[in-house]
């Protein structure tokens, strides 16, 4: 029995009890990376060290950069009589030593069950005096028997308006606009925040791990590294005029609050993955900012539109086989589907209620041929049985480094796309939202396409110009 | 002394600075909360160690982050079935918390094995599991009577403790199979290998030089291990146990069941995988096989001496931290280090023991600085107090190595090529060269430490005849070669001297080259 010939495509499986490779993880990590994204923040699990550990470890094997976050150290007395001790020890112990502006702190399965009850704890850590001057905690309560790492994600984004943002009652400020980016990479976020000023708007971005996990090498390791959104400029994402959330999974929640708490009018898109998506993602600011988009905007999204003409002859009627994120599945589906792709089978582990529909939105007529799963069940197991099973092999796979295995298995190029990419390193560099992002996709795309061609044509039919 | 700013006050004694104050470390606690710790849990260490077991299915009962985190992580290679790499979770949701999980478990344990016929299972119980109180020995028991395929419930809660609690609760889950098998015992002297993973195909090394002495290899546990073998693990005469940690627990335990006798050894650097075939040798009483292993262990050094001293002459004078999960590792590393002229200036590791440090401070220099489950603070703050050209440790100290401006070498999990062995250590002695030695350094804003950059040797496949660079002659000449020590003595006059020996003539070459 070799390697991943464990998944037959005999074999039509019917799981409630399990899951067999998962395209999910659990939400703490997505609490970690939210936090990470507020400047001089210390991410904080309150459970036992283990979780911490394996969070940490797999942040930096996917950003390759040092991820910090403390951990309340759980032992069995701790599993008995509570984590209250240990959680004000740590906020102690954490405002002593490495001085962050703000702990974030997130629950695991664990302080979760117990019921644990994190406010209370932060309170009585104030009553204390604990909580040293202008410092903050705030926290999320993430258990990962619900949700999964991108919901995780969302709830510390959403804490962070629960706790920092404000309207300090004057007007709202023209020109600025919040925005959430969801769970992409640094680099994505650096990209975003370059539109939105482009378009004559002011950002207030959160969470923005730019600057954090993208830091350069200074020869010194900073415990909190020079990016990150600051708590003043999300107290003032109150009286932005606007909010954009891209993605409703991960950023819907804190684009809600934000309405709930300062009544600033939102706007939840799906992720400007590809030229259509960042078509309305541009047409949204245009409508903010009074209505002009700079020389500048449309030159970029010319360059893509031409690029996308000099490949398209490529494109037609490849399939391919997509997991990972919801919002990010959505946005890529569509992509595909402007490039004359189908996107066949779609997989996330992720539950959820609105995914079927906005898939299917994006599907249209193709939806009849595809096949989209979610939930506990709908995992890397499944998707490649799908993939067995169909006479027509997909021709391409994009997800994350989990899929490396069924590329080898079944002889599929793949491309490297989400959350955890483990075997790859410059990933973190490379946006693929908006106009310049959706250039880097296109060309991985038909790269995998052609490198492929190269590969297997006979050598009368190999060919330098293809 | 050295000053201990920034270091939580709770952690001050588990730093030491060799020499300067008698030596008082504390270790084996709890991580302070709040600690950024790169400590993991007790569900973590059992899974690494069962987890190389190929024919086993091993599900981890729980949410679903305890299961994605270990996955195929480390590379622990098989040589035939590859059922361990697949990710098996129950995927705890939030009802099956609040009603238990046991129903849910039972389900996903039949319909796996169902589905693979694997030769054993193995259930994890995370913090979750042991919290809702599922009883999981009653699930295991009904399993294994249902389906025939023994099912052992592994008790890794992970907040019972840290890693090193869950080797012991993997070991009392190996307990379980070891001894169930009626096999005919094999002829000829037979041995189990403990404590080696496999990872980068290292246990296929070590297993070759037990075979080429002529001892008969039972089961490796756990890297490359079967299911059946280690059934049969109980008629070796002699366990071999790589590192204090993992399995020591598991070499106890056959010891006053079986009255098996094991050793400690350590398969990295010349002088300690030497010692390991020596005395194991030793255990044997029986010269023709002592003469082979003189002879094995002769034809290894020489042959990978020419290519470890052209790595030693660009290494010279190069300083090294050294982070790593057990302690027992980190004295290999410090030899190995030093064959190859590298001082040690930080060693540390998650889960030592106080005789370990002991054992650690006596084998680094002085001014050299101890370090206890540290954090990454911490170890920023040292290596550039020390000046270390070179961090060792794993997947959360490699970026903090590259941040700083510092090589870095994994002699961890992430290993991708073996380090184990005689070929291992030249192996080690690249990835060390290349990166220490590697330009890129040179463009650091460290420039404090920056090497003048000198390639000595050069890119491609690395000399393998002598190249011009024969053995030194000067090294006293391996005593071994001559005599080869009797059987049963308890000396290690062949191993030790012959490397020491070897050594010397290392040492011997350092003062002629500085
Ligand atoms: S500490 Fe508990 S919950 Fe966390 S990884 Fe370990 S077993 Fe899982
Ligand atoms: S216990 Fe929960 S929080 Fe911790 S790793 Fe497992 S799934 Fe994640």
């Amino acid at each position: 029995m070799t390697l991943l010939r464990h998944t037959s495509a005999d074999q039509d499986v019917q799981r409630e009890a399990l899951t067999v490779n998962p395209a999910k993880t659990c939400q703490p990590i997505g609490a970690m990376y939210a936090a990470l994204g507020l400047h001089r923040c210390l991410p904080h699990s309150h459970g036992s060290q283990g979780c911490c550990a394996y969070h940490r470890s797999t942040l930096s094997r996917h950003y390759k950069e040092p991820a910090m976050a403390g951990t309340s150290s759980f032992t069995e007395g701790s599993s008995v009589f509570g984590g209250q001790a240990n959680l004000l020890a740590a906020i102690e112990n954490i405002f002593t030593v490495y001085n962050p502006d703000v702990i974030a702190v997130h629950t695991t399965c664990l302080s979760e069950t117990i019921g644990d009850d994190v406010p209370q704890i932060v309170e009585a850590a104030i009553d204390k005096g604990l909580l040293p001057e202008g410092k903050m905690v705030i926290h999320a309560n993430t258990p990962s028997y619900v949700g999964s790492h991108t919901t995780g994600f969302a709830t510390m984004t959403k804490a962070m308006v629960d706790y920092i943002a404000q309207s300090s009652g004057a007007e709202k400020i023209r020109d600025q606009v919040n925005l959430i980016p969801g769970w992409v990479e640094p680099a994505d976020m650096s990209e975003l925040k370059r539109l939105v000023k482009l378009m004559g708007l002011d950002p207030v971005t959160f969470p923005d791990t730019s600057g954090v996990l993208d830091s350069p090498q200074t020869g010194i390791h900073e415990m909190f590294p020079a990016g990150g959104a600051t708590v003043d400029s999300i107290r003032s994402a109150g009286d932005s005029c606007h909010t954009i959330a891209l993605g409703p999974i991960c950023s819907g929640p804190a684009a809600k609050a934000l309405f709930a708490k300062c009544q600033i009018p939102q706007t939840t898109m799906p992720l400007p993955i590809g030229l259509k998506a960042t078509d309305r993602f541009i047409m949204k600011l245009r409508e903010i900012n009074g209505g002009f988009v700079p020389d500048e905007i449309m030159t970029e999204r010319g360059r893509v539109l031409d690029l996308m003409t000099d490949m398209h002859q490529y494109f037609y009627g490849k399939t391919a086989a997509l997991w990972g994120d919801p919002d990010q599945l959505v946005s890529l589906a569509e992509l595909l589907i402007t490039l004359d792709m189908i996107p066949k089978f779609v997989v996330t582990g992720t539950p959820g209620k609105k995914f079927y529909k906005r898939m299917g939105e994006v599907l249209g007529d193709h939806a009849q041929g595809c096949k989209v799963d979610q939930g506990s069940c709908a995992d890397m197991f499944q998707l490649h049985q799908w993939i067995k099973s169909d006479p027509d092999k997909v021709d391409l796979l994009i997800g994350n480094t989990y899929g490396k295995y069924i590329a080898r298995d079944e002889d599929i190029p793949l491309i490297r796309h989400g959350f955890p990419i483990l075997d790859r390193i410059g990933h973190q560099h490379f946006a693929t939202v908006g106009y310049r992002g959706a250039t880097r996709i296109l060309e991985q795309i038909l790269d995998a396409f052609l490198d492929r061609q190269d590969r297997d044509a006979p050598e009368s039919g190999f060919e330098l110009v293809m | 002394m050295r000053e201990a700013i920034d270091i939580l006050d709770a952690r001050r004694r588990q730093v030491h600075t060799k020499g300067s104050q008698p030596f008082q470390l504390d270790c084996e606690k709890h991580s302070v909360a709040g600690s950024v710790s790169q400590r993991a849990c007790v569900f973590c260490g059992s899974r690494v160690v069962l987890y190389p077991i190929t024919d086993a299915l091993h599900l981890v009962h729980g949410p679903i982050g305890c299961a994605a985190y270990t996955w195929d992580i480390r590379g622990a290679q098989s040589s035939g079935s590859q059922l361990h790499r697949m990710s098996f979770s129950t995927d705890l949701r939030e009802k099956d918390v609040i009603y238990g999980g046991e129903k849910k478990c039972e389900a996903a344990l039949i319909e796996l094995i169902g589905r693979y016929r694997p030769k054993a299972a193995f259930v994890y119980a995370t913090c979750i599991v042991g919290l809702i109180g599922d009883d999981l020995e009653a699930v295991c028991r009904r399993v294994t009577a249902q389906t025939g395929v023994e099912t052992i419930p592994v008790h890794s809660e992970g907040f019972a403790g840290s890693k090193k609690d869950g080797y012991t609760a993997a070991c009392a889950a190996l307990d379980r199979l070891v001894g169930t098998s009626e096999s005919p015992p094999p002829d000829g002297p037979s041995i189990n290998i403990l404590g080696d993973f496999n990872i980068a195909g290292e246990t296929w090394i070590i297993r070759d030089y037990y075979e080429r002495m002529g001892v008969n290899v039972i089961s490796t546990i756990t890297g490359d291990g079967r299911v059946d073998d280690i059934r049969r693990a109980h008629q070796a005469q002699l366990n071999v146990v790589q590192c204090s940690g993992s399995m020591k627990g598991l070499a106890r335990l056959m010891k006053q069941k079986y009255d098996i006798p094991f050793v400690h050894v350590s398969y990295f650097g010349l002088e300690d995988v030497s010692k390991a075939l020596y005395d194991v040798a030793e255990q044997f009483n029986d010269p023709a096989m002592m003469q082979r292993t003189t002879q094995l262990v002769r034809d290894e050094i020489s042959a990978v001496m020419p290519q470890l001293r052209r790595y030693r002459d660009a290494l010279q004078g190069k300083k090294a931290a050294v982070y790593t999960g057990g302690a027992f590792k980190a004295f290999s590393l410090v030899r190995s280090l030093r064959t190859l002229g590298v001082q040690t200036v930080i060693a540390g590791s998650q889960t030592g023991n106080p005789q370990d440090y002991q054992q650690l401070e006596s084998l680094c220099d002085d001014g050299t600085v101890l370090l206890d489950d540290t954090n990454p603070l911490e170890l920023a703050k040292f290596i550039d107090q020390t000046g270390a050209d070179l961090l060792i440790g794993g997947v959360k100290e490699r970026p903090i190595a590259y941040k700083l401006g510092v090589a870095f070498c994994d002699h961890n999990h992430e290993r991708k090529r073996c380090l184990a062995g005689y070929e291992g250590m030249v192996n080690f002695a690249n990835e060390v060269y290349s990166s220490v030695c590697s330009p890129v350094w040179s463009l650091s804003p460290r420039k404090r430490h920056a090497p003048p950059v000198k390639r000595s040797i050069g890119p491609g496949p690395l000399v393998t005849a002598d190249a011009g660079l024969p053995l030194n002659t000067k090294a006293p000449q391996c005593p071994t070669a001559a005599t080869v020590p009797s059987a049963g003595s308890d000396s290690h006059a062949c191993g030790v001297c012959q490397l020491k020996a070897h050594c010397s003539g290392l040492a011997a070459q350092e003062t002629e080259t500085a």
